[in-house]
């Protein structure tokens, strides 16, 4: 049963992971990686990892596909379809990947791994342990970085989504110059006029 | 660990991701397709830490863990992408890579 399932998973995700790299809207292309990243969990569910499958759909599944599909609203025409590289560049990197993917796999079968069989089940407790204990083999330095890594990267995000002020200033000039030239037409053309209604 | 399930073919499976997503680095022009063969990349090598703790090591939480944070790491990542992308596309009105040239004054 299992086999079944994880066999159905594999063919589902790389279907889509090709369909992701490959189409040539990039809306779509986003929606199917959010296949590609669901069937990832549902891997994650079939090892009875439970935490790390609920971690992988609220982040990328929630998060991140919704910031890239925001990004993709923001800064592309759904209709506009992408320009795709030369069919010869797509050649030769597909037997590139092809070499690498075939070097991969028989150094994979080639190693014999020692597969251990006491199947044993984690819980939320033991991983929030882990994280947090400062003992031998403890993750609590990690986690703190980790911490400070996501504030620094969320006040980064901020401050270059922001822009700088002087680009603004600088755009601002030639914004108002157009507009005082015209009024000057404007009122020359006016002085004109007046000169004109006497004769 | 999986029933019926050897641990050559999820190793088999993760490569054949990680290469999908080398295909689409390479071959893709514009940034946001680059993020998104970025994020099947980094999935790709969680699995593989995932699947070498379950099968080999079931008993300690090392690959795990490891898995949490490549997913944190991923996600400042790609916010930080998002937000260079965004500042990019209003000083050159496009997304793709050719045009970035002008990210280095």
């Amino acid at each position: 049963m299992e086999r079944i399932i994880f066999y159905i998973l594999a063919v589902i995700m790389i279907a889509f992971a090709i369909a992701s790299v490959s189409s040539r809207k990039m809306l779509r292309s986003v929606i199917y990686l959010l296949f590609v990243l669901i069937g990832i969990a549902g891997l994650y569910f079939l090892f009875d990892y439970n935490f790390l499958a609920a971690i992988q759909l609220t982040v990328y599944a929630g998060g991140i596909i919704v910031l890239m599909i925001f990004s993709v609203l923001l800064v592309h025409h759904i209709e506009m379809e992408l320009e795709t590289a030369r069919p010869l560049r797509r050649l030769i990197s597909a037997l590139l990947c092809l070499a690498g993917l075939g070097i991969f796999i028989t150094s994979i079968y080639s190693y014999d791994f020692n597969v251990s069989l006491n199947a044993t089940t984690t819980t939320t407790a033991q991983i929030g342990e882990k994280l947090l204990s400062y003992g031998a083999g403890g993750f609590i330095l990690p986690f703190e970085v980790i911490s400070v890594l996501l504030l620094s990267a969320m006040i980064g995000a901020i401050v270059v989504a922001r822009g700088s002020h002087k680009e603004e200033k600088k755009i601002t000039p030639n914004k108002t110059k157009p507009q005082k030239e015209i009024k000057e037409i404007e009122s020359m053309k006016v002085e004109i006029l007046e000169e004109e209604i006497p004769l | 660990m999986i029933p019926g399930v050897s641990i050559h073919e999820i190793l088999v499976l993760s490569s054949i991701l990680f290469f999908i997503g080398v295909y689409g680095f390479i071959t893709r022009k514009n940034l946001i397709s680059i993020l998104i063969s970025v994020e099947l990349i980094l999935n790709s090598t969680v699995i593989n830490f995932v699947v070498i703790n379950k099968y080999l090591f079931p008993d300690i939480l090392e690959g795990m863990i490891y898995g949490i944070f490549i997913i944190a790491v991923a996600a400042a990542e790609t916010a930080l992408a998002v937000a260079i992308i965004i500042n990019l596309y209003r000083k050159t009105s496009s997304v793709d890579i050719k045009e970035t040239e002008t990210m280095k004054y």
